[in-house]
């Protein structure tokens, strides 16, 4: 561009390519220009340095270093250099324009007056995507491992121990490159400390991860988001790892960006058929496995599992009568977040009779009141995953979200003597000195709700959780960043 | 030929290690494969003879065929069996 310094000899500069005929229409006037102007005149060809013959060629441009470097649109260019800086330049033929350009009267005078160029190869959209990864290329940071000619890529990653059992996609440095195009972060940016091993894990490693796991560069936003949110103090992911407990970290998404990403709300939301929801959860799951060194069997200590902990992502319905749930925590409808819960899996609420919500918010009582132990209060938190047949109910009797905690809440204060160790023939439960006073099974903040599902279905989830609050993991909402 | 970049937190080394090497073969036993090349058994015969003689356990082994890998069960059946494998390669 006019005014930047550059590399190029001081004098006039063409670049042509011979794919194109304005640029063979004007090798006779470069000619001339080499004869006016002897030893000042540089043409670099974008496709065949032996083009234009006339000039005897040109320098090699093959791999458009100077094209690019130039910024052009067009072909021809010619461009004027003064001190090491560019002081003017014309695209395409025009007599007029080349003859104000060079101070050469009767230049190309059998041409026609006027001819538009045509596009520089800078402009070829797949010039433009290899150019961007191989400069994006050069910038990871992370150790390259070049397999052996007859090793299997699929099978090299299982050996490496990178994969959760199912399979990975390879993590190519085109496709990282690809990755890191979805977030405008520094690929070296920190992204959180990852446990178990307190490892700094940059935007690279994550994008890493997500193309393993198979996501598209557009989720990379929810991934960075859910793995900051999984990485604080108050979730707590180096004890929900460690924890002999079935729970692992649960990822729901809400905002504008739910729906942009393609998320699934709808039918079998927790299940799997969508991409977005079966990978960032995934993804998550491979950082603190490959980043963290958080392994199944080594510092993962869960005695049973559960195929949750391959991946546990959805999106809520926003649509609806109830406000969704990072609304409820304190955030604007139009921002996008993740809140990460300690869940364990998805059980299901059966009521298909309920047609008033104080009959229906019973039903959700009694089953709630299971999670982890009947007799067992306050120690373990709980997410209900209310679905539109249910929430309709309380839809038409005009009952708010508040409302319904208020009623659930009260249902769930628990006589002591109903919980303490060896009521009911059952050793578990509460201490016999905690028998005269009433408990509620959810402690404040120990119990969220969700709006997910479609299609019929009378039915809800319930999905425990794992040690509540300060005493293990408090769920963590975090804006999604860009 | 395939490159890959590295998700871990890249503590261990790209390649794989050997196993450790023993200091002494005292009281170790000792496999011998023979992967059935010509006369790959009129060498290990011999070096039976010297480790028999100086005391040491010798189990002997052979791939069915030269022309591929060891069968995975033979594999497991020397790592089960073995401290040490001595291979015979080549002809």
């Amino acid at each position: 561009m006019p005014g930047v310094k550059t590399d190029l000899p001081d004098g006039l500069v063409a670049i042509v390519k011979r794919d194109c005929p304005t640029c063979t229409l004007v090798a006779p006037v470069l000619a001339q220009l080499r004869t006016a102007y002897p030893g000042t005149v540089t043409i670099f060809s974008q496709d065949d340095p032996d083009f234009p013959e006339v000039t005897g060629g040109a320098i090699d441009d093959r791999d458009l270093e100077v094209s690019f470097s130039l910024d052009l649109d067009t072909v021809p260019t010619l461009i004027r250099v003064e001190d090491g800086t560019e002081v003017a330049r014309t695209v395409g033929w025009s007599r007029d324009h080349w003859t104000e350009f060079t101070g050469i009267d009767e230049l190309g005078l059998d041409l026609p007056p006027y001819r538009p160029g045509c596009g520089s190869r800078t402009q070829d959209p797949a010039v433009a995507a290899a150019r961007a990864t191989a400069i994006g290329d050069r910038a990871l940071q992370s150790r390259r491992l070049d397999l052996g000619e007859e090793e299997d890529d699929a099978e090299a990653m299982y050996e490496r121990g990178w994969s959760d059992g199912l399979p990975l996609v390879p993590p190519t440095p085109a496709r990282v490159v690809a990755m890191l195009a979805g977030t405008t972060r520094n690929p070296q940016d920190i992204v959180a400390t990852i446990p178990p091993d307190l490892v700094e894990c940059t935007v690279e490693k994550v994008a890493i991860n997500a193309v393993m796991a198979g996501c598209r560069p557009e989720y990379l936003p929810v991934v960075l988001a859910a793995i900051e949110a999984a990485c604080t103090d108050e979730f707590n992911m180096h004890g929900l790892l460690a924890t002999t407990w079935f729970s692992g970290p649960v990822v729901i998404v809400n905002g504008p960006i739910a729906k942009a990403i393609g998320m699934n709300n709808g039918i079998n939301a927790l299940g799997p058929g969508n991409r977005a929801n079966a990978t960032i959860g995934r993804a998550l799951q491979l950082v603190v496995r490959n980043v963290g060194g958080g392994r199944p069997g080594d510092v993962d200590r869960a005695t049973l599992g559960q195929p949750g902990k391959y991946t546990c992502c959805f999106a809520e319905h926003e649509d609806a009568y109830w406000e969704p749930m990072h609304v409820e925590r304190g955030y604007e409808a139009s921002q996008n977040t993740v809140t990460l819960f300690a869940g364990e899996g998805v059980r299901g609420v059966v009521d298909q009779l309920s047609r008033t919500p104080e009959s229906l918010t019973r039903s959700f009582a009694a089953c709630l009141r299971a999670t982890a132990h009947p007799k067992l209060p306050i120690a373990f938190d709980a997410m209900v995953i209310i679905t539109p047949d249910h929430l309709r109910v309380y839809e038409e009797a005009g009952w708010s979200k508040a409302k319904f905690r208020e009623e659930l809440g009260a249902l769930l204060q628990i006589p002591g003597a109903e919980m303490a160790r060896g009521a009911d023939g059952i050793d578990e439960g509460v201490p016999e000195s905690l028998a005269g006073v009433t408990l509620p099974k959810f402690r404040d903040g120990g119990l969220l709700i969700a709006h997910a599902g479609g299609g019929a279905g009378l039915f809800s989830g319930i999905m425990g959780g794992w040690a509540s609050g300060k005493m293990g993991s408090e769920p963590v909402t975090r804006e999604v960043g860009s | 030929m395939t490159t890959l970049l590295d998700p871990t937190s890249e503590r261990a080394p790209g390649t794989r290690e050997r196993a450790p090497r023993p200091s002494s073969l005292d009281g170790k036993t000792i496999g011998l494969l023979d992967i059935t090349k010509a006369r790959g058994d009129v060498f290990l015969d011999r070096v039976a003879e010297h480790l028999e003689r100086r005391g040491h356990t010798v189990l002997r082994f052979a791939k069915p065929t030269f022309t591929k890998p060891a069968p995975i069960d033979l594999r497991h059946e020397i790592s089960a069996k073995c401290d040490v494998v001595i291979e015979a390669l080549a002809d």
